[in-house]
């Protein structure tokens, strides 16, 4: 089929939502709510009722302020996590908001715990329990609800543009085969993060068994790159700590049910060797760091102890999984293992990029404007504000949401400059398919870019370590990559999607490692390891890493942010 | 290996507009096989296993099976969705079973 023979969607709207996840189903809601007479559209690459992080539901919300916190205490903490850098202006607006988003969703019937005086119940400072399996179709109802209009099966690939303004998006429906042009008045992008950068864990039959969702592929966060738009911290990589083989979540053994990180020697290490960091409630980061230090020096593997568990607490254990990953009940079952009567192995995930737990992403303002004008971000495709979580998420979708009502009071909806180009560039690996019939599929793309990654940009087989040498090798790997997207072929929509995704990947990974390099101190062990700056700068360093692609000559350029302190007390103590 | 979908239970969808595995996978994954009308998974290794398929299926015929590398046979998971809670049955290597029901709305 010939570009020309494809059908165009023309779409317009006043608030165009990028990715209806977390964070964009919030957005729909405020916006609709603040002014009802304003036409709200999400453009979904899945099915908002299932799609993105909390496609197989959650069992917690991360970021509440319990009984005796506040937004100003929630900072600091935020802050000695992060080692002593995050936007503090940033964090500061969303925390103001963490407990009425909270509420909001409960009414819209999300089942949170409650303890016996009927306040939620607590796990730790920050957490609450929640029954979220159920989490992404209450939200998605409450947008469709709330009127906004959705397209789902919708992949998008570039804003639209006009005059440095983003005007909408476009895009391409996965089931139907249509060009989308979505024309705006602004547009909030809400895309998630990154996975797949990296080599996965697990090889082949299991490469997806990875814990941020494999199809968010950084979306979001390649379209801005391309325009042009400011990013700020993707050398704060995120890398969880995990179970091992499903990596799941252990936020839920260790707060959930106080089960400590031991070694291969029965040796509790965050409480011996990382005591003057907070132990076990040492920074996320440095619990991450230390086991993976534990297996390198060969003293793995590093198990979370949950031997003192009773048959009941397993039981809920289960339970509070099923609600979230239930894939590692599966696992427990099929490999006969008992969490009370052996410890559960632990390690450390692929790399992904994100600024939901870390903090890369656009460079944005507390309102949520980003540097290009008509365009706001919330998520985890939003920089600066790590530690959101899912309700962090929810509030930096609401702010967005009211900045862009605002907004779209003063201007007017305009045609862009590259709403054909883009037709051309979306459809070429199909159209090689047809025409050529040979070139590269987009795993083997994917293959490939992650093995560099992996290698040259301290992945996993690496222990996540780097120094400037092999970071150049990445970065001349990749700039070489990007010359062959012109090859990439898909035989059918499903395979187009795959190829945008790896084409983003590119240009995500592009910037990573341009951000790696940069940063010549190590400021988050763990997530930037580096071997020729192994201390921690704070004299030359304590500033932020932030990049804009040049769009006339492609080039990424580097430039630096000053930290602002807002909130007194050590940066480097939790209260 | 991922999902696995029983030909025998799979009525695919007939009176829905989009059959629900098809309509609700995150990943893109599901889709009727024009042949027989039923519903298959276009590449196994792309599940990232949240199991979305297996709950919303009104047949229950969808099973997750996890990887070989990662997981022994025969251990089932089956869930079982009701308007406002979910029930699991669990059953493990040895043929124990573990049942759970768990709320997921409020009403
Ligand atoms: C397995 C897991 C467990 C977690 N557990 C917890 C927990 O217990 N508690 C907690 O507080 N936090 C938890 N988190 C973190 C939290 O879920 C995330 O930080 C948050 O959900 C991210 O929200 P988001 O809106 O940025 O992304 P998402 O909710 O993932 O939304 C992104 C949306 O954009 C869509 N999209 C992507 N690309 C495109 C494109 N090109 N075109 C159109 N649409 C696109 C996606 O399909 C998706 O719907 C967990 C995360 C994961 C992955
Ligand atoms: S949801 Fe179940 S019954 Fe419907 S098409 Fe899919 S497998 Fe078949
Ligand atoms: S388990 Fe999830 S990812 Fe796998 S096929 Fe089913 S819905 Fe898709």
């Amino acid at each position: 089929m010939a570009t020309k023979e494809i059908k165009t969607e023309i779409i317009e709207t006043d608030i165009l939502i990028i990715g209806g996840g977390t964070a964009g189903c919030l957005a729909a809601v405020e916006a609709k709510e603040k002014n009802p007479d304003l036409k709200v559209t999400i453009l979904e690459k899945a099915h908002i009722d299932r799609s993105g992080c909390l496609a197989a539901g959650m069992n917690a919300i991360n970021a509440y302020l319990n009984p005796g916190e506040t937004p100003e205490s929630f900072v600091k903490h935020v802050r000695a996590d992060a080692l002593g850098l995050i936007r503090e202006d940033v964090v500061l607006a969303s925390a103001k908001e963490l407990n009425n988003v909270v509420q909001k969703v409960e009414k819209w019937g999300l089942p949170i715990m409650k303890d016996k005086n009927g306040q939620y119940a607590p796990r730790g400072r920050w957490n609450i329990k929640i029954n979220g399996e159920s989490l992404k179709p209450i939200i998605a109802e409450a947008a469709k609800k709330a009127g906004a209009e959705v397209y789902n099966r919708v992949i998008v690939t570039n804003f639209l543009i006009n005059n440095n303004r983003i005007v909408g998006a476009t895009g391409f429906g996965v089931r139907d085969g249509k060009y989308y042009i979505a024309r705006a008045k602004a547009v909030i992008v809400a895309t998630g993060g990154a996975a797949g950068i990296y080599k996965p864990n697990n090889p082949g039959s299991a490469h997806h068994k990875m814990w941020y969702p494999p199809f968010n592929t950084g979306a979001g966060y390649a379209m801005g790159i391309r325009a042009g738009a400011e990013m700020t911290s993707f050398e704060m990589r995120f890398i969880a700590l995990r179970t091992k083989d499903v990596i799941s979540p252990t936020g839920t053994l260790a707060l959930g049910f106080g089960a400590p990180q031991v070694n291969a020697k029965g040796e509790q290490f965050m409480k011996t060797k990382y005591k003057h960091l907070g132990g076990e409630g040492a920074p996320t980061p440095i619990r991450v760091y230390a086991p993976t230090k534990e297996v390198k020096e060969g003293r793995g593997p590093c198990y979370m102890d949950t031997r003192h568990l009773t048959p009941e607490q397993v039981k809920d254990l289960k339970a509070s999984f099923l609600d979230m990953y239930p894939g590692i009940v599966l696992y427990w079952a099929a490999n006969g293992i008992d969490p009370s009567k052996e410890p559960v192995e632990i390690c450390g995930t692929e790399p992904y990029i994100m600024g939901g737990h870390c903090q890369a992403g656009y460079w944005i303002d507390p309102d949520r404007s980003t540097t290009l004008e008509g365009l706001y971000a919330a998520g985890d495709v939003a920089g600066g504000n790590p530690y959101k979580f899912v309700s962090g998420c929810w509030a930096e979708g609401v702010i967005a949401a009211r900045s862009a009502v605002d907004y779209v009071a003063g201007v007017e909806r305009l045609n862009a400059e590259n709403e054909e180009s883009e037709k051309e560039r979306i459809f070429a690996p199909l159209h090689r398919y047809k025409e050529v019939k040979e070139g590269v599929t987009p795993s083997e793309m994917e293959e490939r870019l992650q093995k560099v990654m992996d290698e040259y940009a301290g992945g996993v087989t690496v222990f996540y370590e780097m120094n400037d040498e092999r970071l150049e090798v990445a970065l001349k790997h990749l700039k070489r990559m990007k010359t062959q997207a012109q090859y990439l072929i898909a035989e059918n929509l499903h395979d187009l999607m795959l190829a945008h995704e790896v084409i983003d990947r590119i240009d995500v990974a592009e910037v990573l490692v341009n951000h790696l390099l940069y940063r010549k101190e190590t400021r988050w062990p763990g997530y930037q390891t580096r071997l020729d700056y192994t201390e921690r700068d704070d004299f030359n360093w304590l500033k932020f890493v932030n990049s804009k692609k040049n769009t006339e000559t492609g080039e990424i350029e580097m430039m630096e942010r000053p930290y602002t302190q807002i909130i007194p007390g050590d940066r480097y103590l939790p209260r | 290996m991922s999902v696995i979908v029983d030909l025998k239970k799979c009525n695919g969808c007939k009176n829905k507009e989009t059959p629900l595995c098809v309509k609700n996978c995150p990943g893109d994954l599901m889709a009727i096989d024009p042949e027989n009308q039923k519903a298959y998974i276009c590449k196994e290794e792309d599940c990232w296993d949240c199991m979305v398929c297996v709950k919303l299926c009104p047949c229950s015929a969808i099973a997750t099976k996890l990887p070989y590398q990662l997981a022994l046979y025969k251990a089932t998971l089956v869930p079982k969705v009701y308007e406002d809670k979910i029930k699991w049955t669990c059953t493990d290597i040895d043929g124990n079973k573990e049942e759970f029901e768990i709320k997921t709305l409020e009403i």
